[in-house]
């Protein structure tokens, strides 16, 4: 319950906070919501020395539409996604997926940016980033670069982002309309973490798939995008034998880790079965 | 490491200053400093509510929320509700519907349905039950906390109704949809 003591820093902007990282070093983290981090530090799996607060630094929250995309502050908190009206509309595979996540205590707090950030294969902002074909603004002391969602995740816990690099702003280019969407996830109760989760967008052209982005949450180390699934559908009906062969191809890269959720097994068998169901409920949301 | 923070917010309305080192958690500067002891810890793993106050017009889980965070805030606690020895409507909702029983969970449940009946004045079962999922309770069951929120709902509506009805008796027609009938 407990955290082990650490110093304390609240820069005013971005570049301060940068500064700062450089000048602490990996012992300092960067605080967002909160509610990963403390979490961690309350049962000291993580006792960082010092801890820069990005809470009273302007700038970055907000949802806007800059052009054909929607640009998404770092510190844009859950509950701020799930009731902004400008992401129902243009985003809804975004609001759906938030409305899965934790608590709504959690979500006053918790941050998108945090939920990336933290690289935990259990979050579901990793899987629907992969599926909204975001891109990340890494803001460091040499400038920002931004990257892609897709490579982003390189192991539990682990992203692109360097030590002394914060994530700025999210950048999701808006779906065509008629674009379906849908994210399905099991879960033991309401606030945990997914036993499987599928982030699905998906464009018809007529009868058959334009365009597909599937991905899976909790599946292996990492977020997965499931390429193969993808590429099976393009240019197919959505029937029973099409959904079938894309739930084969994403279980077949699955790498769960068992736990008190179930065994490896379980958890590959329902990601198939939440990959169906998602693209199921995409393919209604579509204009077809 | 122990350089001291000082962090001043308003708790119930009233203008406070503590001193305190960065770990030390919300809910720790409420009860112990602070005596507020309305609020309770339930878990160390952020999943009860018991220790639920309201922050800047949010819930949240005080054990996750550093004091050094909460410079310049505005916070409400349980003790925050009743005013001039009158209880709040979810307090006497609470009471009257059974919804409670060892009374652990109930100061962080009360702040919880506080601010989820401020956005959602007129909210269905469904809602409650989603926007009551951060708050655990060992005791009820949950279904007569529910009963309690929709009763404080409906007091509320009513009283809101009942005091802006003789300032407002001439823009009435066009102004408000209907209130719900005061049955509870």
């Amino acid at each position: 319950m407990t955290p082990a003591a650490f110093e304390y820093h609240a820069p005013r902007s971005v570049a301060d906070a940068i500064r700062l990282l450089g000048e602490l070093g990996p012992d300092a983290k960067l605080l967002a919501g909160g509610h990963s981090l403390l979490p961690m530090m309350k049962l000291r799996f993580a006792t960082p020395t010092h801890l820069i607060d990005l809470g009273k630094v302007p700038g970055l929250r907000g949802i806007r539409q800059v052009g054909d995309a929607i640009h998404i502050g770092a510190m844009t908190t859950e509950n701020d996604l799930l009731t902004s009206a400008l992401l129902a509309e243009k985003l809804p595979l975004l609001v759906e997926g938030a409305g899965w996540i934790a608590d709504p205590q959690v979500r006053y707090k918790g941050t998108i940016g945090g939920d990336i950030s933290h690289g935990d294969p259990g979050n579901d902002h990793p899987a629907l980033m992969l599926a909204l074909d975001a891109s990340f603004v890494l803001a460091g002391a040499q400038g920002e670069r931004v990257v892609k969602a897709d490579g982003y995740f390189l192991g539990m816990y682990s992203t692109l982002l360097e030590p002394d690099e914060i994530l700025s702003e999210i950048r999701i280019p808006i779906p065509p309309a008629g674009t379906g969407w849908s994210y399905q996830k099991l879960k033991r109760k309401t606030g945990d973490f997914a036993t499987a989760a599928t982030a699905v967008q998906l464009q018809m052209d007529g009868a058959k798939v334009a365009s597909v982005r599937i991905a899976l949450t909790n599946a292996a180390s990492t977020a997965l995008r499931a390429n193969d699934a993808e590429q099976s559908l393009i240019g197919q009906p959505i029937d029973n034998a099409s959904l079938a062969e894309a739930a084969r191809l994403a279980m077949a890269i699955c790498d769960p880790a068992p736990d008190q959720r179930g065994d490896a097994q379980y958890k590959v068998a329902m990601c198939g079965e939440m990959t169906r169901r998602a693209l199921q409920a995409a393919w209604a949301r579509t204009q077809h | 490491m122990a350089n001291n923070h000082t962090v001043s917010f308003k708790l119930n309305g009233k203008p406070v200053d503590v001193s305190v080192e960065p770990r030390e958690l919300l809910i720790h500067t409420l009860r112990e400093r602070l005596a507020h002891t309305g609020p309770h810890i339930g878990c160390e793993t952020s999943h009860c509510g018991a220790c639920t106050v309201d922050l800047d017009g949010m819930s949240v889980k005080s054990c996750t929320v550093l004091t050094v965070q909460c410079d310049g805030s505005e916070m409400v606690t349980i003790e925050g509700l009743e005013q001039a020895g009158v209880l709040h409507a979810l307090q006497q909702a609470f009471h009257e519907e059974h919804g409670l029983q060892c009374g652990y969970c109930t100061p962080g449940m009360i702040t919880r349905a506080w601010r989820l009946l401020q956005e959602n004045p007129d909210p269905s079962e469904q809602e409650i039950r989603y926007g009551i999922a951060g708050n655990l309770c060992r005791c009820t069951g949950y279904q007569n906390i529910v009963k309690a929120v929709q009763s404080a709902a409906k007091k509320l509506a009513a009283a809101k109704a009942a005091s802006a009805a003789p300032a407002a008796a001439a823009a009435a027609e066009e102004a408000t949809p209907a209130q719900q009938p005061v049955t509870a």
